[in-house]
């Protein structure tokens, strides 16, 4: 076992992982923040997506000894607790973007870097940008109309 | 999934890592990224006993000019640095052009250059432009350091011409000539994006307009990434006008070997690989101006 310290939502935390433990079971299991989701656990459908140093990851595809000293970003940390959603997520709630929500905290961690570098998107970049998150409810139009109605809000322009 | 139990390292530096590798040879693999290997080990299709973590040395993860004009790429630069990079961009537009399809973003953030390169998937990407732009690859922990040609690199699926306890450390890209054009095109697979298929070409014309230098590299149709060559003869010493083209991507697969999977026959992939030739030197030939 080795100690693994890092800094997730804020918030620097410590937990015992073995040396063969994913980021995401770090996450879940460890910390208790179960709003990182695992799809299928193959690097496929991007449920598991966080923050890693401001970088859209697969959680599942990375080991929790490489976050040591990492800063990690999940679904829990984009919006403080009892304060307003982040834009992304007020925006997914107007536009209908998800059903099930399984795979929504994954869109919204990949939209939040992909929205930072390219704030004023055109309708393909977004479905480029989400080429590695899956949703098997919605059929994607309300979650690219999410997108685009969050980068909106971001600029200032909603 | 869970991966068999192995020790995990991150090295402080290059020197060592090459001290693990030495010290755990033939138990050790190296781990850049990790996009390819950490879902091998979790299907355990790889079961490393040590893992060396190469990902966060920055001695790696430098892109610079070279004194000849080219780019020297760090083995651990990210597929999503290259792609965004003004400098790399301009110094080595085909290859930012070829890593922006790989996978997905989340993949892009952590996927390397050099990762693609020393794993040697036989359909990834990275390989083809390696090839059509004559790289060379620079590898440190043997008898001595060397620098391998690309063309010499690939020897077959998964295996390269790096020895166990070698660490490949960086990818130098020659400056192209003048009136270059190229492009990287694939017919992808449409979940893993990986190419069935995928072809790099870059075409240099002369004052005339008539093609001085061609390279043409395959990826995905075979076990290991190649050169066109019959391709690349043909088209070297004549205008690149439609029907030339036509005619030097129909021999495209000669002398290739080509794979057979569940994505397509090896009857298929020939195809594919004429068919995705063509356009590629289409697309060359126009950004070279002809
Ligand atoms: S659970 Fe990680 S990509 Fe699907
Ligand atoms: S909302 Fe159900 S998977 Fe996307």
């Amino acid at each position: 076992m080795r100690q693994v310290t890092l800094t997730v939502n804020g918030r620097r935390r410590s937990a015992e992982v073995e040396d063969r433990d994913l980021l995401v079971d770090l996450l879940r299991e460890k910390l208790r923040l179960t709003g990182t989701h695992v799809g299928c656990d193959t690097s496929q459908c991007g449920a598991c997506t966080v923050l890693l140093n401001g970088a859209a990851v697969k959680s599942c595809a990375v080991f929790a000894a490489q976050a040591e000293g990492a800063k990690v970003t999940t679904i829990e940390g984009l919006a403080k607790p009892g304060g307003p959603l982040h834009p992304i997520q007020q925006a997914f709630h107007e536009e209908h973007g998800l059903q099930c929500g399984f795979c929504t905290p994954g869109m919204a961690l990949t939209l939040h870097e992909f929205l930072r570098r390219n704030p004023d998107p055109a309708d393909h970049e977004v479905r480029a940008a989400l080429g590695g998150n899956m949703c098997r409810c919605t059929g994607y139009q309300n979650i690219v109309a999410s997108a685009l109605n969050a980068a909106r809000k971001m600029r200032g322009t909603a | 999934m869970i991966p068999a139990p192995f020790a995990y390292h991150a090295p402080q530096s290059l020197r060592e890592a090459l001290r693990l590798l030495r010290a755990h040879e033939g138990e050790a693999r190296v781990v850049a990224g990790g996009m390819s290997l950490i879902p091998a080990m979790k299907l355990r299709l790889a079961q490393p006993e040590h893992l060396v973590d190469i990902g966060g040395l920055s001695e790696l993860s430098g892109v610079r000019r070279t004194d000849d004009g080219g780019v020297a790429v760090g083995a651990c630069v990210t597929y999503r640095r290259l792609e965004t990079s003004r400098s790399a961009r301009a110094a080595a537009p085909l290859l930012a052009e070829t890593v922006a399809q790989v996978g997905d973003l989340q993949v892009r953030n952590r996927g390397t250059l050099g990762g693609s390169a020393a794993h040697a998937d036989p359909a990834a990407d990275a390989p083809a432009a390696l090839l059509a732009l004559d790289a060379a690859l620079r590898a440190t922990g043997g008898a001595r350091p060397r620098v391998i040609p690309a063309a010499r690199f690939f020897l077959d699926a998964y295996e390269t011409a790096l020895a166990p306890t070698e660490i490949l450390t960086e990818i130098l890209i020659p400056k192209q000539p003048p009136r270059t054009g190229a492009a990287y095109l694939k017919f992808a697979n449409k979940a893993s994006r990986f190419a069935i298929v995928g072809v790099a070409a870059a075409l240099t014309l002369d004052r005339r307009g008539v093609c001085s230098r061609a390279r043409v590299a395959v990826t995905g149709a075979g076990p290991r990434p190649v050169r066109a060559s019959a391709t690349e003869r043909w088209l070297t010493g004549r205008q690149p006008s439609q029907t030339a083209i036509g005619e030097a991507a129909a021999r495209a697969s000669r002398g290739m070997e080509f794979i057979e999977d569940v994505h397509g026959s090896e009857e298929y992939r020939e195809h594919l690989t004429r068919v995705i030739t063509r356009r590629a030197l289409e697309e060359a030939a126009r950004r070279a101006g002809a």
